[in-house]
């Protein structure tokens, strides 16, 4: 049988030391078989662009790797650790303290205001609301909407909304960020836009992000690129 | 059953048509000293060098190209010489753009450019050859390799459109090329998906 990407080699390795990687990777939703052997490792400070159709199985891999969901077989390894057989609560934290996460849309909750919605993630894990509202307050700042901090997410444009999401998903300064289809919902300049300062942030940080994308554009603000087709992931740099 | 192959050939007749059916100038090299002279008269030295400096994602024009466009300019009453210049090199002949020049350079301005200009499709010429002479995995083996080249540029010219260092037209012609690269790249995961799909219909009869 011909390979879609025939030149890809099965095992997928970052250029810089790697911090996480999923290794023969397989989940399914009842009987839908979402991935099967799926790998992929990201390294230290290294965008990794996940292409692919759609229902290819980009967003399972995603939220496995992540630990928001358990694969049935394989290894999420997280600073040498394995992800997926620790307790929910070690889960929890890990996510909390080392990973961001960023969807496509409805992430903010819509009765706080921006700079509430910030901090959020950092309420959550204990901090005091003074402290944290400064924090959530530099964030909008690198984002460029400091001007929205009394907003609600209802008076906000899109493209608007998607950058208060993004400082939320950087407020805990994550080692790695998950951004599914970051701007799937924006127009093309928004979706520069957005993506150019979460590029840009992350360059900053030393973020390591998994940007999950359909559209090669997005694609191209990556180093490297995975192509998951069918549950199976192939490298797309030649 | 409507071959893979018969879609390429069918394509590449199409295009043959459409070819020969326009001839259209888009951008000569004329156009755009012409352009560059309307700024403020120059000579040949310097209209090289603010063309590379304005045009980053255009191939360096050659000296020879400059003072071969130059010549026909002036012949055709569109530029003239208006004084020389020495430095501490040779003396160097300055131009500055005449009243036809400015006519020509509105009509062309006012021109649109045929659209089948720039579709022409060498990827699908090289995917189809590579059937003819080989087979699916090499053909498929060429649009996988093609289109990482793709994005490869893509990221170079990403990296240009977001550098803010860069001049408005930088972020223009990045921009253009993004567009033309994007195009291209979905033709490319459509052909290799295409062919996928073949390969599984033939497995399956
Ligand atoms: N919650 C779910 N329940 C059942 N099937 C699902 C669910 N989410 C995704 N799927 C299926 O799993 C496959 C992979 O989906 P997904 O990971 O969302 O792909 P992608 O993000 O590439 O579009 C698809 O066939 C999809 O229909
Ligand atoms: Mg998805």
């Amino acid at each position: 049988m011909i390979d879609a990407h025939p030149a890809a080699p099965t095992i997928i390795e970052p250029k810089r030391s790697p911090v996480l990687t999923a290794r023969s990777l397989s989940f399914a939703y009842e009987n839908n078989q979402a991935l099967q052997g799926a790998t992929m490792s990201i390294g230290q400070g290294e965008i990794v662009a996940v292409t692919g159709p759609s229902g290819s199985g980009k967003s399972t891999l995603m939220l496995c790797a992540a630990g928001l969901l358990r694969p049935t077989a394989g290894q999420v390894i997280y600073n040498g650790q394995v992800v997926n057989e620790m307790s929910e609560a070690k889960r929890s934290k890990l996510r909390r303290t080392e990973f961001g996460v960023l969807f496509q849309f409805g992430q903010l909750v819509p009765e706080l205001t921006a700079v509430e919605n910030v901090a959020l993630p950092l309420l959550l894990s204990g901090a005091k609301r003074k402290p944290a509202l400064l924090v959530a307050g530099n964030w909008l700042e690198r984002f460029d909407v400091a001007a929205l901090a009394d907003a609600r997410p209802t008076d906000m444009s899109g493209g608007q909304g998607q950058r208060v999401a993004a400082a939320r998903s950087m407020v805990t300064e994550p080692t790695v960020l998950f951004a599914d289809e970051p701007t799937g919902a924006l127009d093309a300049l928004s979706s520069e836009q957005v993506m150019t300062q979460i590029a840009r942030v992350a360059r900053d940080t030393g973020t390591s992000v998994m940007l999950i994308t359909h559209s090669a554009q997005i694609a191209a603000y990556g180093d490297r690129e995975i192509i998951v087709r069918d549950g199976m992931t192939y490298s797309g740099d030649a | 059953m409507i071959t893979l192959h018969d879609c390429f050939t069918s394509q590449i007749a199409v295009f043959d048509l459409l070819f020969t059916q326009c001839i259209v100038t888009f951008v000569t090299t004329g156009h755009v000293l012409m352009g560059l002279l309307l700024q403020s008269e120059r000579h040949g030295y310097d209209l090289k060098a603010e063309h590379d400096h304005r045009f980053p994602t255009a191939r360096p024009l050659a000296f020879g190209q400059i003072y071969a466009a130059l010549k026909r300019l002036q012949k055709n009453g569109f530029v003239e010489a208006v004084g020389t210049e020495k430095a501490d090199g040779p003396e160097r002949t300055i131009y500055g753009i005449t009243d036809a020049g400015r006519a020509e350079l509105n009509a062309w301005l006012d021109k649109i450019d045929h659209p089948i200009e720039t579709v022409a499709n060498p990827f699908a010429v090289k995917a189809t050859i590579a059937l003819l002479v080989a087979d699916r995995d090499v053909a498929s083996r060429y649009l996988s390799r093609q289109r990482a080249a793709h994005l490869d540029a893509m990221r170079t010219f990403t990296r240009i459109k977001t550098d803010p260092q860069r001049s408005f037209s930088d972020v223009l012609s990045a921009d253009y090329a993004i567009a033309h690269l994007d195009a291209d790249l979905r033709w490319l995961d459509t052909a290799l998906e295409r062919l996928l799909t073949l390969e599984q219909e033939l497995q399956n009869d």
